[in-house]
C-alpha cells in the first residue's frame, strides 16, 4: 500500500483539509467527508464568554475519535503566541502532540516569518510536540527545520488564501529532493490541477482550505481535490514519459497500413526519422 | 472582591474562587475547553485545586474551524 506516514502514523489519504470559511458546520462536515481527508486542521480561539453557551462545537461535528486533528497557530505573529496556542491545544485535545506551526510575518500577505518559526519549532520540539511546519519555499530553511526534528515540512505553493497555484515548482522540487521527512504543499492551491501538479512533483501530500471552502460548490470541489491528489500521486509513482518537442513515433503501428496512393507513401517515406 | 481578566474582559467576583467554580460560573462545564493563567496552562485535573487570585489573566479557548 502507498501510504502517507507522518511521525510514525499511517494515513491512506494524502489530502489534508482545513475547516475554516465554511457557511456552517453541516457544510464543513460534508466537505471534509467528501474530501476523504483523515487529518484536518483546527484553530484555537477564545471562547465567547457569556454568549452562545449552547452553540454547537466543532469537535462534536468532527470528533477526534474519527479524525486526526491538527491544531494550528494561524494568526500568530510571534513565537510566544504560537507556542502558547499549541500548549493550549495539547491540553484541549488531551495530550495530542501533532501540531501545525505557522508564525506569520505580515497581515497583508500572510507570508511566514521564518526567523520566529525556527525559534518556535525548537521550543516545541523540546516540549515533545510533533511539529508539522508551514514554511517559505526556501530549500535551506526547509532542511534546517527537518534537521531540528520537525516531522513534516509544508512549503507554500503561493500565498495563503490566494489560489494562485504552484508558482515556484523548482524550489518545491529541490525541497522534495533534499527531504527525508514528508513534504506537503500548504497554501496557494486554487483548483484541482494545482493539487495534481504538486503531487506530480513528488510532494507527499497537500493541505488546503480556501480552495474547497471558497469554491462555488465546496462539496463538489472537495470531491475534485480528492481525485486530483490521487491522480497526481499515481502519475508521480507511474513516472511520466520524457518531454520532447516532437518524436515522429506514432502510437499506432507503422507497418501494415493499407495500400496508399503513391504521392502520400513517398511523402511519409521522406519523413521517416533518420 | 477580586478582579480577573478573562479573555481580555475584566470581571469581578465577591470572593476568591477556584478554576472549577469559574468554569461553572461561565457555563462552560460541558464544553471542551483549555485554560491558561498568566501564560501557564492549568491542567483540567487541577481545576478544583487551583485558586484564582486578584489580577489573574485567564485565556479560555476552544477549537474552531481554521486552515
Amino acid at each position: 500500500m502507498d501510504n502517507l506516514v507522518i511521525a510514525g502514523k499511517t494515513y491512506t489519504s494524502r489530502l489534508l483539509v482545513g475547516t475554516g470559511k465554511y457557511k456552517d458546520f453541516n457544510e464543513t462536515r460534508a466537505a471534509v467527508e467528501t474530501s476523504g481527508a483523515e487529518i484536518i486542521t483546527v484553530a484555537i480561539r477564545r471562547t465567547n464568554i457569556g454568549q452562545n453557551a449552547n452553540e454547537p462545537n466543532l469537535l462534536e461535528v468532527l470528533p477526534p475519535s474519527q479524525y486526526t486533528l491538527l491544531p494550528n497557530t494561524a494568526g500568530c505573529y510571534t513565537l510566544d503566541d504560537a507556542v502558547r496556542t499549541l500548549r493550549l491545544a495539547r491540553e484541549l485535545l488531551d495530550g495530542h502532540s501533532l501540531v501545525k506551526l505557522e508564525v506569520l510575518g505580515d497581515p497583508k500577505t500572510l507570508y511566514p516569518n521564518m526567523v520566529e518559526t525556527l525559534k518556535a519549532a525548537e521550543i516545541l520540539i523540546k516540549e515533545d510536540f510533533q511539529v508539522m511546519v508551514y514554511t517559505s519555499d526556501d530549500p535551506i530553511i526547509a532542511k534546517q527545520l527537518e534537521d531540528m526534528g520537525c516531522v513534516a515540512v509544508m512549503p507554500l505553493a503561493s500565498l495563503i488564501g490566494s489560489g494562485m497555484g504552484i508558482l515556484n515548482p523548482w524550489n518545491l522540487q529541490i525541497i522534495i529532493d533534499n527531504a527525508k521527512i514528508p513534504v506537503l504543499v500548504d497554501a496557494g492551491v486554487g483548483t484541482a490541477s494545482d493539487a495534481t501538479i504538486a503531487m506530480e512533483l513528488g510532494c507527499d501530500g497537500v493541505l488546503m482550505n480556501t480552495a474547497i471552502a471558497a469554491a462555488q460548490n465546496p462539496i463538489l470541489m472537495a470531491s475534485a481535490m480528492r481525485k486530483a491528489v490521487e491522480a497526481g500521486r499515481e502519475a508521480y509513482l507511474a513516472g511520466r514519459m520524457a518531454k520532447k518537442l516532437y518524436s515522429a513515433s506514432p502510437s499506432s503501428p507503422t507497418e501494415g497500413i493499407i495500400a496508399q496512393t503513391e504521392k502520400i507513401t513517398k511523402r511519409s517515406a521522406s519523413n521517416k526519422p533518420r | 472582591m477580586i478582579q480577573l481578566t478573562i479573555n481580555g474582559q475584566p470581571q469581578q467576583f465577591e470572593s476568591p474562587i477556584n478554576v472549577m467554580q469559574l468554569v461553572d460560573h461561565l457555563a462552560l462545564h460541558n464544553k471542551r475547553i483549555a485554560i491558561e493563567r498568566n501564560g501557564e496552562i492549568i491542567p483540567r485535573s487541577q481545576f478544583s485545586e487551583q485558586l484564582l487570585v486578584h489580577g489573574d489573566q485567564l485565556e479560555v479557548v476552544v477549537a474552531v474551524g481554521g486552515g
